[in-house]
């Protein structure tokens, strides 16, 4: 199944279609040596490569929403509340989940409300790639927004290709398994023109989401203390995904447009904690969007893009539990976004600049009462430019980001009034690699970049009924990496060491002006939101792959991420009397050490997969001690997926076993996760 | 063809042992950071105060711990050997699965019983007062304060009867209890979100809050007659109700914690005997304990205009009606308390404890003042320490 040229012109972040080294290199992402790629590059693409997952390997990871895969990731913490239905965030290199940008198709996912995007709701079924930068994506030519984020994740959807001779492909997908999942999902393709084509890809979920949990204690001895299973609860799952777009390309240029809608009803399962085994809360969601993207060459030397995109997001949140408040909630958010990026060569692949600027408009609605209607203009512009001088390569950009909000408020005299503000923050970014070593099959880069980044303080941090504080700054945060890359590829195709890759880096992210819920005054829990935490990060993150050939057609790959973090809080100077201090305690849920392991091997139409997990220790509190302490977790999983194709239809069958050991083990404290569970998926690809 | 493939195949065969060995390695490493069992905990001790021999021998805290962490705790303090022991009750109740629960929210002795009110798990936990060991648990959705007499416990709840209506109402309950059955013998419907309650003279007076209909606030204090068990009268006072506690003279003081905009946390006094409001005192409260003839308060009240919390640490004479300290803390150590939270006073020597929850999700701390307002000693404590009962001999 390799792709054609007209595929990888439409690939999310790549740049112009025509060129044949990106569909080369495409090829060999949707191949197995997705690491063996040793091209010439220009000052066009990205100064530091993302991570990424793609094609075959993320098919066979065992991951079912696209945080399942992100864990794989060196630098990412995930924070998952167990289930399918759990609200899973991502979290990259401990800067907190508000700085994490998300793209989907290339345009930014927003949600103006919490500013959290729930990764557990995007399923892997129609992702063709996941990528992840740090700092950002450092290819010029892209919108403001992409400059914008301490990190991000961009989610690439199939994109249609056909093999010479078809119009039309239909995969049909059916999975199943524990917590009583059904899980069937559709993908049409068709080709409309030679230069336009369309898909349509639709998925239901529904599970049951129950699994059985143990927590136990034992005395010093090691005897038994106490030792409950129980069944999880309330982690139902209905939801409906529904996308279809239409690709187009054009003299010089791309297009694209594409309509996103998801709709879901799911239990929230809650903490569990003694005499409360079961929770009743519930939550809907439905987000829908349309978003369009345009590129075109203009001349030999300036090229546009303009993207768009309009979007509607509607909660509910009711806690129907009698003996607790009441509450039944609802929130719709609104968004209308348009970016145009100009780029200009000014050395054709030499010296590049770039101007984008966006506009975005968000409003929240809310049943809540006293609620302050929030408005949000945002006006965002960056000038950014990219040279590349033999062997160095260098980007600098800034970015001004205009923020004007309007929201009610209530005067101490009890009326309304519109409260007006703005904030404007500038941030700049550097980043350089040297390519030290050139070679036809060794290539060995340095990389380095310096980056300032925030955060908007969100619609809930500013105006949230009694916690909101409107006089909020944005959360800062600047980024420090220093890394390098070592890529070796065999130029003989059927040695055993087919390629090789290994990447390093070091990094410090000083967080300040950190924005944080501190105690308001009389009464219980009550909070206020305030910039008052600091955040200093030392970490080192290393990924290694390798893609080995044995005899007999077996192709194995195996990669290697590691994450070392040291996130300490320096929010507060005077909290040092003892052990429990939180002064310089390391942060809420960042383990010092975390990896993974992914091993797949591959014969002729088998696959086997296993992918290994580990997070270690952590607290879930700066303050360091025994009470706050959190156990480390590793899990194992395995799957082998078979593949036949009998007169031009192709069919799948995909087993999985996750949690191989049963390791009964908590993500976040009083969330049990599942033991051992099984997945099934077939799929008929026509 | 044969001997050039296994040729290939042994030479390579070299690599892939390095390959399984760097794997094995790995795993190895990674096995060293290993889960283990959790283990029941340990008390710590801490050696805080010389030792004391009064007739009062220790006194339990309850830690409250926030809300979904089900970490509430019971730590101890014993006056004769000036030991303070943290996170008492996993030992204690080693076979008590996910120990004492999530929110703790008052603790009472009555009897040689220790009494937890454990708002989130939803039960009252009762305990042997010398042992710490549990005897059994009520179940009650949502429950607040308690107070005994007579032999039964009187328990507050939040949890009343669902009044389906467009306005979603609930009023809340107070729940009587045999003591020695543990069994819950009546409810009697009270106002909405009930908190603190005192039993005087025949009659329990419940302070009702209205929290969860901000904000429209209850205003009201609902008397229950104690044979009947039924509420004979409704006293208008201020918004949002939370302690009720009576002096020797019939006074009943009772503080409002304001709607926390506006209106300010204030200290009433209602004549139970002459039935009518007899005083009221602008002193804000976060929490207050009655002895003798002196209140004392701390509170920690919100201002709007500094964006901060200002501690307090007040006495009101409950004969005079007037605050007659301002702050009891007389050496300055006030300034390292954070949020004060939490106050008791040994009603013997009258050294005063003042809780300090810090961020709520911090552990945090137990100062201990003299009768003069010196500080004796300080001591980390669970999350949000809040609420002490002692233990007479």
């Amino acid at each position: 199944m390799l792709p054609t040229a007209t595929a990888a012109a439409f690939a999310g972040d790549n740049p112009m279609p025509g060129e044949g080294r990106v569909a080369s290199r495409l090829d060999s992402m949707q191949y197995l040596n997705e690491v063996v790629v040793v091209e010439r590059t220009t000052s066009r693409d990205a100064v530091i490569p993302a991570q990424r997952l793609g094609g075959k390997k993320l098919e066979s990871l065992n991951a079912l929403s696209v945080a399942d895969a992100i864990r794989y990731f060196s630098g990412a913490q995930i924070k998952d509340y167990g289930g399918v239905g759990g609200i899973k965030s991502i979290d990259i290199r401990s800067m907190g989940t508000n700085h994490v940008g998300v793209f989907y198709d290339g345009l930014q996912l927003g949600n103006a409300q919490n500013g959290q995007i729930d990764l557990g709701k995007f399923s892997l079924d129609n992702i063709e790639e996941i990528s992840m930068y740090n700092g950002q994506k450092s290819n010029i030519f892209q919108s403001a927004k992409d400059f914008g984020a301490a990190g991000t994740i961009y989610l690439r959807t199939r994109q249609p290709h056909f093999t010479a001779g078809k119009r039309t492909n239909v995969k049909l997908t059916m999975r199943t398994g524990s917590f009583g999942l059904a899980n069937p999902s559709l993908l049409l393709e068709q080709k409309l023109s030679d230069r336009v084509s369309a898909n349509v890809s639709a998925e239901y979920i529904y599970a049951t989401g129950r699994y059985k949990f143990r927590y136990h204690k034992v005395f010093s001895d090691g005897t038994l203390a106490w030792d409950t299973t129980a069944t999880r609860r309330n982690g139902d799952i209905h939801s409906l995904r529904v996308e279809a777009g239409v690709f187009g390309r054009i003299d010089e240029g791309k297009w694209n447009l594409k309509a996103y809608f998801y709709d879901s009803d799911k239990g929230i399962p809650g903490a569990i904690v003694n005499n409360v085994w079961k929770n009743s809360q519930r939550q809907w969601d439905c987000n829908f969007f349309v978003q369009g993207q345009l590129q075109k060459r203009l001349g030999e030397r300036y090229r546009l893009q303009v993207n768009a995109k309009y979007a509607r997001d509607y909660m509910r949140y009711l806690n129907p539990d009698t003996t607790l408040m009441y509450i039944d909630n609802k929130f719709w958010q609104q968004e209308c976004y348009i970016s145009t990026a100009h780029n200009y060569a000014i050395i054709s692949d030499v010296w590049d600049a770039n101007l984008s600027v966006d506009y975005q408009w968000n409003t929240l609605d809310a049943t809540l009462r006293d609620f302050a209607y929030p408005t949000r203009h945002s006006v965002l512009a960056a000038l950014a430019t990219a040279a590349q001088l033999s062997r160095f390569k260098v980007q600098a950009s800034v970015l001004g980001t205009f923020v004007f909000d309007r929201a009610q408020a209530v005067a101490a005299s009890g009326s309304r009034y519109m409260r007006h503000s703005s904030r404007h923050e500038f941030t700049p970014a550097v980043f350089a690699s040297y390519r030290a070593l050139s070679g036809k099959s060794n290539v060995l880069d340095f990389r380095a970049f310096v980056k300032r980044a925030f955060r908007m303080p969100t619609f809930n941090d500013l105006y949230y009924t009694d916690m909101g504080n409107a006089s909020l700054r944005p959360e800062m945060v600047d980024q420090y990496d220093l890394g390098l890359q070592y890529t070796f590829s065999n130029t003989d195709k059927h040695a055993f060491f087919h390629g090789f890759k290994l990447s390093a880096d070091g990094y410090y992210n000083h967080v300040t002006d950190k924005i944080i819920a501190v105690p308001k005054g009389n009464g219980q829990y009550r909070w206020l939101m305030m910039n008052l935490g600091q955040v200093r990060i030392w970490g080192a993150d290393v990924t290694a792959q390798a893609n080995l050939r044995l005899p007999g057609d077996v192709y194995v790959d195996a990669s290697l991420a590691y994450t070392f973090q040291s996130a300490r809080d320096f929010s507060d100077p005077t909290d040092t009397a003892d052990e429990a201090g939180t002064y310089k305690g390391q942060i809420a849920y960042i383990p010092r050490h975390s990896g993974s392991a992914v091993l797949h091997g591959a014969w002729r139409s088998i696959d086997l997969n296993y992918s290994f997990i580990y997070v270690g220790e952590r607290y879930d509190n700066s303050s360091n001690i025994r009470a706050n302490y959190v156990q480390p977790w590793y899990t194992h999983d395995i799957s082998a997926g078979y593949t036949i194709t009998l007169g031009g239809v192709k069919m799948k069958a995909q087993m999985e076993v996750n949690n191989l050991f049963d390791q009964q083990y908590e993500v976040i404290r009083n969330y049990p996760m599942p033991g051992r569970n099984y997945k099934l998926t077939l799929s008929v690809t026509i | 063809m044969d001997c050039y493939l296994c040729g290939t195949f042994f030479k390579k065969t070299n690599r892939m042992r390095l390959l399984k060995i760097l794997h094995i390695a790995l795993l190895l490493t990674v096995l060293a950071a290993c889960r283990h069992d959790d283990e029941i905990f340990i008390p710590e001790r801490v050696e805080v105060s010389k030792p004391e021999y009064t007739a009062i021998s220790g006194f339990y805290l309850l830690n409250e711990g926030n809300m979904g962490s089900n970490k509430c705790t019971l730590d101890y303090y014993d006056y004769t050997s000036g030991v303070y022991s943290r996170n008492i009750y996993g030992s204690a109740n080693p076979s008590v699965p996910k120990e004492l629960g999530d929110v703790g929210n008052d603790l009472a002795i009555y009897g040689s019983r220790l009494y937890a009110v454990v708002n989130c798990s939803n039960k009252v936990e009762v305990m042997d007062a010398a042992t710490c060991v549990r005897i059994g648990q009520i179940d009650i959705p949502n429950c607040r304060y308690i107070k005994f007499h007579g032999g039964y416990a009187y328990v507050t709840s939040y949890a009343g009867p669902v009044v389906i209506d467009p306005e979603y109402e609930q009023l809340g309950f107070v729940a009587k209890i045999d003591t020695l059955t543990l069994k819950e013998e009546a409810r009697c419907i009270v106002g909405f979100q009930p908190d603190g309650l005192e039993i005087v003279d025949g009659k329990i007076y419940v302070a009702n809050s209205g929290g969860y209909r901000v904000p429209n606030y209850e205003r009201r204090i609902s008397v229950i007659d104690l044979t009947t068990f039924k509420v004979e009268e409704e006293i208008d006072i201020d918004i949002n109700l939370q302690y009720v506690c009576c002096d020797t003279r019939g006074g009943l003081w009772i503080s409002s914690r304001g709607d926390y905009v506006e209106s300010t946390s204030k200290l009433f006094c209602y004549d139970v005997r002459k039935r009518r409001l007899i005083a009221e005192i602008d002193v804000p409260v976060s929490d207050m304990t009655l002895v003798g003839d002196s209140l004392y308060i701390v509170s920690n009240a919100w201002s709007n205009v500094t964006q901060s919390a200002v501690p307090s640490y007040s006495i009101v004479d409950v004969n005079r009606k007037e605050v007659v300290s301002e702050n009891f803390i007389t050496d300055g150590t006030d300034a390292i308390i954070r949020k004060p939270y939490g106050i008791a006073v040994n009603p013997l020597t009258h050294d005063i404890y003042v809780t300090d929850a810090r961020n709520y999700v911090n552990p945090g701390y137990l100062y201990c003042f003299s009768s003069d307002g010196v500080q004796r000693w300080n001591v980390r404590t669970g999350d949000i320490p809040a609420h002490i009962a002692f233990c007479e001999r």
